[in-house]
């Protein structure tokens, strides 16, 4: 009986001490966390950090609250130098869209994404080459036919921004079918497929999310997706097609893939035990079903990466980025 | 008819007990919202969104359009106390409520204020009620070259219209468009005038500046002309309202003029800012006693306040009908659609009437709501500018300061403030206009933008602003906006001349 108190007793402090050490290993934050969007309002990565922080309120996924701020300035330079010069804070994360990459290229900032903690990747966002549902061309085909009848320089693609994601695969669309386009710049996607709508423009590579809408409505219709196989969701948008039935450009004779990194980032100099809490509070924001309908909507590549695969995806995309921007003269002087 | 059937089962929905309180908490909350500058429909529609998702969408929805009344309200109170715009679309409002608040009639400026609003906003949700599909194709015949028709409207209708010597007013707007030209080139995406700053990456926010050339710069003036603040006497009794309405009924050419002006340039989507400043430069030209504009004339308070809520509110028609925001509040209520799992967009009033006409009817009642709300508190307002300016000025001061730091979160946009304002000050002393500098600052950018695209698309020819009637038509009433004078005079000189 003695014997077994005494057991008890060593048993609980034993439990004491685990628990102790547990305690300081595993980091929690203390204040509310920043999450900073280098993106305006309203934009797809604005979005998704204010879904994340829906789904990580509604279901008390941290015990502190998480505040999204808006740090669009430079085409989100702002945003990053911000996160860059917050060394050592962990309550401060980030959500990058493509222009992680092409802002300090085209605009020379002090800026790299090694000077950042890659957490994960949370998506992929897909592009996809869209026109107006009254003309006549249905397929990649005939679509570059029309193109390459046009005169030179009339035939206009829509973008949001300049020198980034949408104005990247314009360059690349125009290589692999040896043509030209006028490339105009808007602030959101949602204004360039409206813009195609209203027959402004000829052809955009909108995001699933931002011209979905107007897919449904009738009014645009999608040619072709640049990722390596199709999308994943089979469930009927509009006269009986799914994204599953959008064929990818390769597939179509137009050789070019992007997807665009909807990624997680923090701070400098962040700890290991900071990088799997994020990781960890990011795992379980993925299995909620309001992301999964929130995956859905916008047809995500829903690829999850941490640690070091993550870390080598984006050093292999900065490379590649480099390479584009550099053929297409996108390089601010002096990169 | 089916639209009538369809608005009264929304009045069903919004007149909910659930819905109704919810519509008189997100007032309140609009309305302190809008009262502090720097914060904003915007911000603060971002920062209670997450609040939201776990109500039904058309509960979440009435909720956060009423914040969004509410801050349209309390845009107006600032701009006419302290002449501190909270807003963009406030600024023409400060141009006539602030010298009547001065007067000792703040009562008056702010029942014209909030009426306005209310009256301007009933006449864009009727026009959305009945002619909703009709407006949403109008809207998509907008590309860059009819845009830039637009703006190039608004700034001609404000530098022909107004009686400043042109000289200075275009000054005062250069300044404006170099100040709106720093930071990123939207077209080629370089850095300009920024000199390696990071700081100005972001260029000169708007807010920053009118806080410090109107508030600051206010404070300066007020201090050097002897610490007075001249609203001491002012009536404090709910009858001023009712003596105010029965003076509203003579302006309703102004006031219908204003409507269709706003409608017009909400649905475009140009916006509210110059829906307000176009309404204002036309009413001075066009009202009997035009000339005492900008010397606390009660019209001036209602040209601008009427167009700016009926653009605000028709502004939501093609955030849903075609997803684009025609605002920056528009645009955080969008990412709210699509985050209860409602996509915007053409097929959203076929699919979700319970919504749509909830929201519609939400609209009409949410505006009453929130009239009712700032009317009874016009004494209160009113009675704060009877604290001692040494009491109230250090107060402006740290408002002023939270404003300016809460729009990017940095002490950097806080001294620039002060630079602002000690700029407002020198203007004012030197007799050059603000509100043309403000005009250019918050339309420069956006107007320029419109400009390369249409010159991109048309391959350089300026052609393209005269290829169509609907913008040919917009460019031709911009040019006899900007010379109105100059017809004005040769037409009496020929009459002259044939007599």
């Amino acid at each position: 009986m003695k014997h077994s108190i005494l057991h008890l007793a060593l048993a609980a402090v034993a439990a004491l001490c685990a628990s102790g050490t547990g305690a300081s290993a595993a980091w929690e934050p203390v204040r509310p966390v920043e999450f900073i969007v280098p993106a305006g309002t309203g934009g797809g990565a604005d979005q998704m950090a204010r879904t994340i922080q829906g789904i990580v309120t509604k279901h008390n996924l941290m015990k502190q609250p998480m505040v999204v701020i808006n740090k669009a300035g430079g085409a989100g330079g702002e945003g990053f130098l911000d996160v860059k010069s917050s060394s050592g804070n962990p309550h401060k994360i980030i959500i990058t869209l493509s222009n992680l990459f092409t802002t300090p290229l085209a605009t020379g900032i002090p800026f790299n994404w090694k000077d950042l903690t890659p957490v994960a990747m949370l998506a992929l966002d897909e592009f996809v080459l869209w026109v107006n549902a009254e003309k006549s061309y249905n397929k990649v085909g005939e679509y570059v036919d029309a193109v390459k009848k046009a005169p030179a320089g009339t035939f206009k693609m829509g973008g949001t921004g300049s020198k980034q994601e949408d104005q990247i695969i314009t360059v690349a669309v125009e290589k692999a079918i040896d043509t030209k386009f006028t490339y105009i710049p808007y602030k959101g996607g949602g204004e360039v497929a409206v813009q195609l709508v209203g027959n402004h423009v000829d052809s955009t590579v909108n995001n699933p999310i931002e011209a979905v809408a107007q897919w449904r409505g009738g009014k645009l219709r999608p040619l072709c997706v640049f990722d390596a196989q199709p999308m994943a969701y089979d469930e009927p948008i509009t006269d009986g097609k799914s994204w599953k039935d959008i064929p990818t450009c390769k597939s179509q004779g137009l050789d070019m893939e992007y997807l665009m990194l909807r990624g997680i980032f923090m701070p400098p100099k962040a700890t290991k035990d900071q990088i799997d809490y994020y990781v960890e509070l990011f795992k379980k924001v993925r299995a909620t079903p309001e992301w999964q309908d929130f995956m859905k909507s916008g047809a995500f590549n829903t690829t999850f990466l941490t640690g070091g695969d993550y870390a080598k995806w984006v050093e292999a995309e900065q490379k590649r980025h480099e390479v584009l921007m550099k053929e297409a003269g996108f390089l601010a002087p002096g990169n | 008819m089916e639209e009538l059937a369809n608005l009264f089962h929304g009045f069903a929905v919004a007149l909910q007990p659930y819905n109704m309180m919810l519509m008189v908490v997100g007032i309140m909350l609009g309305v302190i919202i809008g009262v502090l500058p720097g914060l904003g429909g915007a911000n603060g529609v971002a920062i209670l969104l997450p609040l939201t998702f776990s109500m039904p969408p058309t509960s979440a929805i009435i909720m956060l359009s009423c914040i969004y009344w509410g801050a349209l309200f309390g845009g107006a109170i600032t701009s006419i106390l302290f002449n501190i715009p909270g807003e963009p679309w406030s600024v023409a409002t400060t141009f006539d409520g602030y010298p009547m608040a001065q007067q000792g009639k703040p009562g008056e400026a702010l029942t014209a204020a909030f009426t306005s609003s209310f009256v301007g906003a009933l006449f864009a949700v009727a026009m959305i009620t009945l002619v909703a599909p009709l407006v949403a194709s109008f809207a998509l015949r907008f590309g860059p070259a009819e845009k830039f028709a637009v703006y190039f409207l608004a700034f001609c209708s404000f530098v022909g219209l107004s009686k400043e010597p042109p000289f200075k007013t275009i000054a005062a707007m250069m300044i404006g468009f170099a100040l709106a030209a720093v930071g990123l080139d939207s077209i080629t995406g370089q850095l300009r005038l920024t000199f390696g700053v990071t700081e100005l990456l972001n260029g000169f926010d708007f807010l920053i500046a009118v806080i410090g050339l109107f508030g600051i710069g206010e404070i300066l003036l007020t201090m050097e002309e002897g610490l007075s603040f001249r609203g001491g006497n002012a009536k404090i009794n709910l009858r001023v309202v009712l003596q105010t309405w029965r003076e509203l009924p003579a302006y309703w050419v102004t006031s219908l003029r204003s409507c269709l002006i706003g409608c017009w340039m909400g649905v475009t989507p140009a916006g509210a800012t110059p829906a307000s400043f176009m309404s204002y430069g036309i009413a001075k030209r066009l009202a009997k006693n035009g000339k005492n504009f900008g010397k606390g004339e009660i019209e001036g308070v209602i040209a601008p306040e009427t167009a700016a809520h009926a653009a605000g509110t028709s502004a939501l028609l093609p955030m849903l009908s075609l997803g684009v925001p025609g605002s920056p509040t528009a645009a955080v209520l969008l990412g709210g659609l699509l985050i209860w799992g409602l996509q915007p967009g053409p097929m959203l009033f076929v699919e979700q009437k319970e919504f749509v006409w909830g929201l519609i009817a939400s609209m009409y009642l949410g505006n009453l709501a929130g009239l009712l709300v700032v009317l009874t508190c016009v004494p209160i307002f009113a009675a704060i500018l009877r604290v001692p300016f040494s009491i109230i000025a250090p107060l402006i001061l740290v408002l002023c300061a939270i404003g300016a730091y809460s729009v990017h979160n940095s002490t950097f946009d806080v001294m620039l403030m002060l630079v602002f304002g000690v700029l407002g000050y020198l203007l004012k002393k030197c007799n050059y206009p603000l509100a043309p500098l403000v005009l250019a600052i918050v339309l420069g950018d956006k107007a320029e933008e419109a400009f390369r695209q249409s010159l991109l698309g048309s391959q350089g020819s300026l052609a393209v602003f005269f290829s169509n009637g609907l913008v040919s038509t917009i460019m031709i009433l911009g040019l006899v906006a900007l010379f109105w004078s100059a017809i004005q005079e040769g037409y009496s000189r020929l009459r002259t001349a044939a007599a």
